[in-house]
């Protein structure tokens, strides 16, 4: 199985005016075809950082990375890839459905398969129907499913997400989570998903990269043993709970209290 | 319960209207009270010299009726200005309908070369390094030569060269009005954040459908709040414009043969023309705003 992403000591030094600030050392990973991986670590560990090196959004300044086997700035003129921030980032002179239809006229898909393209993921994340609804008509949950549909639209194979449920409640997020999971299994995309929360890691993921800061590096990388078919209750296993453990101790030894 | 007393003993249309009215009606109530005071010393000196006793009254009724007074009262105004709209022909020098057609003409003209212009430059300095930090200094540097002091050069080398009429008044608006556009593009096109930016990077997006589909509908709050100053700016100079010598048409050419032949009704009259067509012309953009923003969820 040739890997989809491939990072080999990835490092990034920002400049700033208080001297420079190591967000990536030394951070070697290879993700897989159908994988799905969460970024996990303390506030500042660099998992942005990553997935935005990934989308070709920074650009590292040491190290080799590539994304479907070519650079990063190809993979993302190749379109490669669909992001989703953690705010939904939805124009509000636009319809929903126009919304998704902006990255499909950007890439200058013609009207048909743009209305049988917005038709389809608005299906796929349970918004069928509000395709002529404004964003302001949709609650907060509704409107991330919605910037989810336009990162699915133009059917790139690969999904980055920085902690897209964050702003969200529990009860949403746990909704959304199983959601996207079964999307997941639906479409067989490569996600790389970062949270700070580690149930919703454990849940979501084949593997769990975990990161600890200053400077960036990856402490662990936890294969998950969870079958893909996981219902909600999944969570109240020993397996899990055994796995959420595993994490948990990652980020104490990461954060290494000496 | 009476409806009145429902709702407070105050018709709920009137509640509105009400302070404005309270505020226009003490405006006049000075107005008239300065009108007495300012017209009454030449009115005593009238009756000085024809040796007649002036009783409070009289005084009163004479310095409101002046065929030249220092300050016309606002009834006379009002009738001045009634007279330049409704009582003459529209094509007739004496109507103020057709010397504010005429300045009307050279503001919209002005108005659209000034949005143009502050337009392309914002575009300009939003998109180019060079321009972002060349042309704002030149910007703020016309802005601060005194317009007055500018637009008779304009209207003589202008006229030197044969050009008159609309277009050299039609740039002194220009002048004035590209400049809020100018600085209320730049911040519009540039409202979008990080995240919205990085969104087109990802979609591989050019510049031109970054500025289309992003930076324009963005900055369109902005517009219209510069375009609203923009308007009055143009008016005023445009106004400036039919100032210099031999302008003999528009409100401004208007005020300043009312001042060589002291006819201050008439300069008061042309300066309430101007002000009614600004508020119109403000008012006018403002609905256009409310309109455009609504519809694109934007207000
Ligand atoms: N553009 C930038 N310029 C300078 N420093 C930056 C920049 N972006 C990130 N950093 C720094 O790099 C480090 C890693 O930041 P990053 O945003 O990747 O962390 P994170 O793991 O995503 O944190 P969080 O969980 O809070 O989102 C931080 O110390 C941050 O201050
Ligand atoms: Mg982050």
């Amino acid at each position: 199985m040739t890997p989809v992403i491939t990072a080999r000591d990835i490092s990034l030094t920002f400049t700033t005016a208080d001297g420079p600030v190591h967000a990536l050392k030394d951070v070697s990973l290879t993700i897989n075809p159908g994988d799905f991986v969460s970024f996990i670590g303390p506030s500042g560990c660099g998992k942005t950082t990553f997935l935005r090196t990934i989308a070709a959004l920074e650009t590292p300044t040491g190290g080799t990375l590539s994304v479907n086997g070519m650079t990063p700035d190809a993979a993302r003129k190749a379109r490669a890839y669909g992001y989703v921030f953690q705010a939904p980032g939805l124009y509000p002179w636009r319809t929903i459905a126009g919304n998704i239809s902006l990255p499909l006229e950007i890439m200058g898909f013609s009207r048909a398969d743009r209305a049988q393209r917005i038709r389809r993921v608005l299906d796929l994340v349970d918004l069928t129907g509000f395709g002529s609804k404004y964003p302001w008509q949709l609650s907060g949950g509704m409107q991330q499913r919605a910037s989810i549909a336009r990162a699915l639209a133009f059917d790139a194979d690969i999904l980055l997400m920085d902690e897209p449920f964050g702003a969200l409640d529990e009860i949403v997020r746990d909704r959304l989570n199983e959601a996207l999971l079964d999307l997941w299994k639906k479409t067989g995309k490569t996600i790389g998903f970062v949270t700070h929360s580690i149930p919703e890691a454990v849940y979501l993921s084949t593997r769990i990269v975990v990161m600890s800061p200053r400077p960036g590096r990856i402490t662990r990388v936890i294969d998950s043993p969870l079958p893909r078919d996981r219902p909600l209750e999944i969570r109240d296993t020993p397996e899990f709970i055994a796995l959420a453990q595993q994490v948990r101790e990652g980020l104490r030894e990461g954060h290494g209290y000496d | 319960m009476t409806d009145a007393a429902a709702n407070g003993g105050v018709n709920p249309a009137l509640r509105g209207g009400l302070p404005i009215l309270t505020v226009l009606l003490a405006i006049v109530a000075v107005w008239y009270g300065a009108a007495v005071w300012m017209n009454a010393p030449w009115v005593r000196d009238q009756a000085a010299r024809a040796e007649a006793t002036l009783t409070a009254p009289d005084l009163i009724r004479q310095t409101l009726t002046l065929d030249r007074p220092v300050l016309p009262a606002p009834h006379q105004v009002a009738a001045g200005l009634w007279d330049g709209i409704a009582g003459q022909k529209i094509t007739s020098k004496r109507s103020l309908v057709w010397h504010g057609w005429v300045t009307l003409s050279a503001t919209l003209a002005g108005f659209a070369i000034g949005t143009m212009a502050g337009i392309a430059l914002a575009v300009g300095i939003v998109h180019n390094r060079a321009m972002d930090q060349s042309v704002m200094p030149w910007a703020v540097a016309s802005q601060t030569v005194p317009i007055l002091a500018i637009a008779p050069m304009v209207i003589v080398v202008m006229a030197s060269a044969g050009v008159t009429g609309l277009l050299p008044k039609a740039i002194i608006a220009a002048w004035l009005s590209f400049f809020p556009v100018l600085v209320g593009m730049v911040k519009g096109l540039r409202t979008p954040d990080a995240m919205q930016l990085d969104l087109m990077r990802s979609w591989n997006s050019s510049p031109a459908q970054v500025f289309w589909r992003l930076r324009l509908p963005s900055s369109l709050p902005y517009l219209f709040a510069s375009l609203k100053v923009a308007i009055a700016a143009a008016l005023v100079g445009t106004i400036v414009g039919e100032l210099p010598a031999g302008a003999t048409a528009g409100l401004g050419a208007r005020l300043l043969s009312g001042s060589y032949y002291g006819q201050t009704v008439q300069i008061w009259s042309a300066l309430f023309a101007a002000a009614i067509l600004a508020a119109l012309l403000v008012m006018l953009i403002g609905a256009l705003e409310r309109l455009t923003l609504r519809r694109m969820g934007l207000a």
